[in-house]
């Protein structure tokens, strides 16, 4: 043992410049050489050019726009879903739970132009869902809002709980409550429909071939970055922490802002980062769902490819450089917080369970 | 769940509506919006729609007072048709092939009918299959039997994913058995002739950018319109060549009844596509290398559209769908002749 790793240490010398040369060649050839030349395409018409490409016109900047407002709604709510299965499946035994453990890490194995398909399959006129998204928006509207409303009163409902203590009779209180504000909420938005057209007539919902449907091709192909990040961290923690916090009259929902949340911060960032890269990236999955629409439907990744194939190179470049820009910008952010993280994982402090 | 039907949220609707002050409000309301249509097109013709929207906006909203914004959709024909088939909102429909549009009819949001519904079979404009070469000609391509002498690499898409690809597979066909060669002797033609291809893309703008940018091959079979951009692009690189005979490549144009109905824009489309039959549209049409269907505008650009024999797709088979299947599909001509690399 001794003697192999003394060996191994001393290599030849051509061995060790050889190895770092092809390494550092590699990274040059595959990444940096193609880097450079994306801003240098881009900035070829100089500044003036580059910048009238990037915002003057109006599909470029609303592919822009696009990408940043589908992106953050990906990745709020790939939050909320990681932490809400992290913590199921840390902190409960169910039916299920290897199960769900392997399906989170299914987009990462799943072609995201499948992906993509999964979701025509599903609100495509021909599709599951087709058929009932198709009527006015107006007259399923009453039905989608009732259904958002009580599935809040549910939630608001069950953080309540908490705090009280649970009894019999409030149990059945609380499905009456959830029926009426569905019921309520129905009445109340077909009146205000039937009076004042919130909703403009002959318009019908629209999942795929719009903004709701890019959202959900991004979802589902950057589910697993913050909840691969999160699960390891919250397994390493354990649940000591929080009974204590428990045990020391701390409510369901004071423990998770501060016991669970802290633990988890630099994990949870992580994620985020990575899932927001990915996000704003994402290709073949919205390339499915987003019906070309010009100046409607396409996201940055999308209108570079269109520039490139309506032969304009300086402005697909423009785009594609604005894009990379934004992966350094990630990678900086990324590094940071490694660097920050390890540093708290070496004071000994809350993260123990170390980040990949 | 407990769905209703629609009319059953919109009934008791209509009759408050008409018995209640209210009613003012909704009218006033819904009057002075601006009508939105949506045009899902294939790839090249992207330019061509924006300058045709740009002119019947202006005149839409002059002539009838409405407000009109029109959405535009590319990409390749038959996934544009599929994405109209799987819910795609759009009110016309202007595609590369008669395939596409049939298959959306098919699907059952174009009525059977719709061939007849604009003049000139729903054509406002049409388009052949020409060679591109490298500058001077230097391999000396005039006529089809040039493309399979020996030593020439011929650049065209995959006929099975591309309508520039199968068109260009009718063309060569044409041009053996319309000009007294037998069924056997195309069936050599097109051996020898994909034989000399050495990269079948799978759309028309990959093979453009794989004969003028990567530089491989020295003729490319492009649509008419592509190829004069392409030369254009070039600047003195590249030259058109015209053969004696080609196909008459016809992109047809189509309401999507279902969803104009449902969106009630039917009026507002239907102006949309009888104004591509406009002097002033069919002079843009021109504009963008496309064959106007207007005689008398076709013949006032005559210097960019020289006269070839056009053949109909008639001449070689009973129509589009049996030649696909003769020639394309699974077990087709194409599958016995080619063998990838």
């Amino acid at each position: 043992m001794q003697s192999e790793r003394r060996q191994a240490q001393s290599d030849p010398v051509w061995m060790k410049w050889g190895l770092t040369a092809t390494a550092t060649g590699v990274i040059a050839v595959l990444v940096l050489i193609p880097v450079i030349n994306v801003f240098a395409e881009a900035l070829s018409g100089g500044i003036g050019v580059y910048w009238r490409n990037l915002f003057a016109d109006p599909e470029t900047r609303h592919s822009i726009y696009l990408t940043l407002t589908v992106a953050p709604i990906a990745v709020v709510a790939n939050i909320i879903f990681a932490i809400a299965a992290s913590w199921a499946i840390v902190h409960f035994e169910f039916p299920g739970r290897t199960l769900l453990t392997a399906l989170i890490d299914l987009p990462f194995s799943v072609s995201p132009v499948v992906a993509g398909l999964m979701f025509v399959l599903i609100f495509g006129l021909q599709g599951y869902l087709g058929k009932f998204l198709r009527r006015d928006g107006y007259s399923i509207m009453p039905y989608i809002m009732a259904g958002i409303a009580a599935v809040a009163v549910i939630a608001i409902h069950s953080i309540m709980q908490h705090r009280q203590l649970p009894s019999a009779n409030r149990k059945s209180h609380s499905c009456v409550i959830v029926v009426l504000s569905g019921v309520a909420t129905f009445a109340a938005v077909l009146i205000i429909q039937l009076y004042f057209h919130i909703w403009p007539e002959h318009q019908s919902l629209k999942i795929i071939f719009a903004t709701p449907g890019l959202v959900l091709a991004t979802m589902f192909v950057t589910f697993p970055f913050v909840a691969r990040e999160l699960i390891p961290v919250m397994e390493a923690i354990g649940p000591e922490e929080e009974l204590a916090a428990l045990s020391l009259g701390a409510s369901g929902w004071q423990t998770f802002w501060r016991v669970t949340i802290p633990n988890i911060k630099w994990g949870l960032i992580y994620g985020v980062i990575l899932c927001n890269a990915r996000a704003v990236g994402e290709f073949g999955a919205v390339y499915v769902v987003s019906g070309h629409i010009e100046g409607k439907t396409d996201t940055m990744p999308l209108r570079i490819e269109k520039l490139f194939q309506e032969y304009n190179l300086p402005g697909s470049f423009a785009v594609a450089s604005a894009l990379t820009l934004l992966a350094l910008l990630t990678l900086a952010a990324k590094t940071l917080v490694e660097r920050k993280a390890h540093a708290i994982h070496t004071r000994g402090a809350h993260t123990r369970g170390g980040i990949r | 769940m407990v769905i209703s039907n629609s009319h059953n949220v919109r009934g008791p609707f209509m009759a408050i509506r008409t018995t209640r002050l209210f009613a003012l409000l909704c009218v006033t309301t819904g009057s002075a919006q601006t009508v939105t249509l949506l045009n899902v097109s294939y790839d090249p013709t992207r330019e061509l729609w924006r300058d045709l929207n740009e002119h019947f906006i202006a005149r839409y909203e002059k002539e009838k007072g409405v407000k009109l914004a029109i959405n535009q959709s590319h990409g390749g024909s038959s996934t544009q048709a599929r994405a109209v088939i799987d819910g795609l909102d759009a009110d016309v429909v202007t595609l590369a092939s008669y395939l596409d549009i049939d298959a959306i009819s098919k699907a059952g949001l174009i009525k059977s009918d719709w061939i007849n519904r604009f003049p000139q079979r729903s054509l406002p404009y049409y388009s052949t299959i020409v060679f591109v070469v490298r500058k001077g000609n230097p391999k000396g391509i005039k006529d089809w039997p040039d493309l399979v002498k020996p030593g020439v690499e011929v650049i065209t898409p995959n006929p099975k994913t591309s309508g520039n690809g199968y068109l260009s597979f009718f063309s060569a066909w044409g041009s053996v058995v319309l000009r007294g060669g037998s069924r056997q002797d195309a069936i050599d033609y097109v051996t020898k002739l994909y034989k000399q291809v050495p990269v079948l893309d799978s759309g028309a703008r990959g093979a453009t950018t794989t004969f003028a940018q990567k530089k491989i091959g020295d003729v490319h079979l492009a649509w008419e319109n592509e190829a004069q951009l392409e030369v254009r692009e070039a600047k003195g690189e590249l030259d058109i060549v015209y053969p004696p005979i080609s196909i008459r490549a016809e992109p047809h144009v189509a309401i999507v009844d279902e969803n104009v109905d449902r969106k009630k824009t039917r009026d507002a489309a239907e102006a949309y596509l009888n104004f591509a039959y406009s002097d002033e549209a069919q002079e843009i049409i021109a504009k963008h290398f496309y064959r106007p269907v207007n005689e008398t505008i076709l013949k006032n650009n005559a210097s960019q559209f020289p006269e070839i024999r056009m053949f109909a797709i008639t001449e070689i088979a009973k129509d589009i769908p049996d030649a696909h299947k003769q020639f394309i599909a699974e077990g087709g001509v194409f599958d016995s002749i080619y063998k990838p690399k």
